[in-house]
């Protein structure tokens, strides 16, 4: 019995459930966000002490044996998932506290916040592919009502759009279980990849992963099909948006990371060219959007798309180098991306727009503001020593060790475009002078939805921005430790048997037992050393 | 019957597309209707359709009779099927306030956020 598997999942369900019980008391709602969230971090803390401990996590729920109930397990991709999320949900805890008007929160932005939470805690603790796709729908119908609240004409379109393709996508991923339930009789991922290697090779094994390749590819936003991310990213009030950008995206990337390292590892040379292509054509035609937009928000909603190329890059190159990279690249941008669209959320309530033209002179007023958005945008951009600069670094050594030179020249050409946007943003909302026809309010913008100064709360919003930008220093700093755990994680998806004997105890993959989860982290520790210097 | 199945599913499907491919947000919705029905359908069908052998175990036995229905497909789609309402409940309120605020079903209309 592991309780802390569970309780990073439980415990968001929990606050969302008393705050519904607290409908009407604004600051008990408050109070939970925040205490609830500080409760959810220390809860994912410790299942990450654990799973660095002992590798693996499992708990079978209500004692059911392995692949007849539903496993939750934590290996330390889950638990470093977990742990980010948590961090993230903290950061967004504090800031709605300033600038979630009162009317979002009289409609339930924060039960629907604790649900989004745990719909995500949920997606990277399963141990169940039907499962997965029950708590991607969770956090589906949360994001669909945090979405909408408000009922702007932009929060609509934008959220048909999301709406459509994301249901589209649950339908194909559910089609997909069907089938390969009727192919392997199970649910359980261990026991499918086990079958898996056992099943006839057909044509079917092909098809299904292509399915569940789209299927993430929709939710992770990848390329030919990410056109709802720029569409409603930008539509909904900041924090929204910003916890958006930090988490939901990721949790399709981690969906196939884990289904192609655990269950269709046999047809990834199959894949590995679409997905090279993917990928890289993700990083390309992201860039090029935010190149040609003028408006902070959007600038960063196809700046993620651009950053999941990295991602699915990582997963494409498939080494233990290469996957190590591309959750290095998860973590980094998780941090980052929702740190700057925190800091837009900022520079609205001071200059009350986004867009560019029209912003100006906050180096001067705010130089503070200022270096968090220097630390995050060249974070973004791969400027040593801040975090993507390794997580960049490590993708394109893996790509250069297996020989893949166009994907990695293209992707380091797109960390160049990638300042090229950053440093539009620099020169618009920064450098330059306030243009002289913005009337400035003389006091901080209200949220504009229902006219009410928040102006006290502003250290409430440069708290989690300072934090966070601090945080991307210090992966940068510490990037060896962190390496190390990042290597763990390779090794781990690149030898699926410690994960299938975790769920199913020893006797079902005793055959194949080719590594021991403790003993593999040893070996790479130079490596990653070597790598991060 | 399996294959009298496949075709009403592959008729599903096509026509959920079909629908999802208009322009009116009405007919999006009927789309996102039927295609959540034919991938329940599909769930159920796939994993195979025994008759009359409901997963029981008679008084006193340990085991089941042999070739019993496999209840794990409908216990699977019970669950999507609750799911997919939810959803979609909440999609035909999304279009009708849609509807309220742009002033057309028409999809053509609402690229106010592309770019």
């Amino acid at each position: 019995m592991r309780p802390e598997v569970a309780l990073p999942v439980l415990l968001p369900l929990l606050t969302g459930a008393v705050s519904l019980l607290f409908w009407r008391s604004r600051p008990m709602q408050r109070f939970l966000a925040v205490a609830g969230n500080v409760a959810l971090l220390i809860v994912s803390l410790w299942l990450f002490v654990s799973t660095l401990s002992d590798g693996y996590v499992t708990m079978q729920m209500g004692s059911w044996p392995a692949p007849f109930g539903i496993t939750l397990i934590a290996d330390l991709l889950s638990a470093v998932m977990v742990l980010m999320t948590a961090i993230i949900g903290l950061a967004m805890g504090v800031y709605s506290l300033a600038t979630t008007g009162r009317g979002h929160e009289k409609f339930g932005y924060y039960p629907l916040m604790h649900l989004l939470l745990a719909g995500v805690m949920g997606a990277f603790l399963t141990g169940d592919i039907f499962n997965l796709y029950v708590w991607f729908e969770v956090m589906l119908v949360a994001s669909f009502a945090l979405l909408i609240l408000g009922g702007e004409r932009a929060q609509m379109e934008g959220a048909i759009k999301y709406v459509t393709l994301n249901l589209l996508a649950s339908v194909i991923f559910l089609t997909a279980v069907g089938l390969l339930y009727g192919m392997v009789g199970t649910l359980n991922m261990a026991d499918i990849a086990l079958r898996m290697d056992e099943a006839e090779h057909t044509g079917m094994v092909e098809v299904l992963a292509v399915m569940f390749m789209v299927a993430f590819g929709i939710k992770a936003a990848a390329f030919p099909l990410f056109f709802w991310l720029p569409a409603s990213y930008h539509t909904p009030p900041v924090a929204v948006s910003a916890l958006f950008a930090g988490l939901l995206t990721k949790v399709g990337v981690y969906a196939m990371f884990r289904v192609f390292t655990l269950m269709f590892d046999q047809t990834m040379g199959y894949l590995q060219e679409i997905m090279f292509w993917g990928a890289a054509f993700t990083m390309v035609t992201g860039v090029l959007g935010a190149a040609a937009q003028h408006e902070f928000r959007r600038i960063l909603s196809f700046h993620i798309v651009s950053q999941i190329g990295y991602m699915i890059l990582g997963l494409a190159l498939y080494t233990p180098l290469a996957i190590a990279g591309g959750v290095f690249a998860i973590v980094h941008n998780m941090v980052v991306k929702t740190n700057l669209f925190l800091i837009s959320g900022i520079t609205h309530r001071l200059q009350g727009t986004y867009q560019l033209k029209k912003m100006g002179g906050l180096y001067r007023e705010r130089p503070w503001l200022a270096v968090a958005f220097f630390l995050s945008a060249f974070s973004l951009a791969g400027i040593p020593p801040l975090s993507g600069f390794f997580a960049k670094f490590v993708i394109v050594r893996a790509g250069l060790e297996v020989e893949a030179y166009v994907v990695t020249g293209i992707a380091l050409a797109v960390g160049l475009m990638t300042l090229y946007s950053m440093v539009k943003i620099w020169n618009e909302v920064f450098w330059k002078s306030l243009p002289e026809d913005n009337h400035v309010p003389e006091t901080a913008t209200p949220t504009g939805d229902d006219g009410r100064l928040l102006k006290p709360s502003l250290w409430m919003m440069y708290l989690p921005v300072m934090v966070l930008a601090l945080f991307s220093l210090l992966i940068g700093v510490l990037a060896e430790p962190i390496m190390w755990v990042m290597m763990g994680i390779g090794d781990q998806l690149f030898e699926p048997s410690g994960y299938i004997e975790a769920v199913l105890g020893a006797s079902a993959s005793a055959d194949d037992v080719l590594l021991q989860p403790t003993g593999a982290e040893d070996q790479p520790k130079a490596d990653a050393g070597e790598a991060a210097r | 019957m399996e294959p009298l199945m496949a075709v009403a599913i592959g008729l599903l499907y096509a026509a959920a597309i079909f629908m999802m491919l208009r322009r009116s947000i009405v007919k999006l919705v009927i789309g996102l209707m039927l295609l959540s029905n034919a991938a329940n359908l599909l769930i159920f069908t796939t994993a195979g359709m025994t008759r009359g052998v409901p997963p029981l175990i008679a008084e006193g036995m340990m085991l089941p009779p042999s070739g019993v229905a496999d209840p794990l497909p409908q216990a699977v789609v019970l669950t999507a099927i609750v799911i997919a309402f939810g959803v979609l409940a909440f999609a035909v309120v999304l279009i009708r306030r849609a509807y309220e605020v742009v002033k057309a079903d028409d999809l053509d209309k609402m690229k106010d956020t592309d770019t």
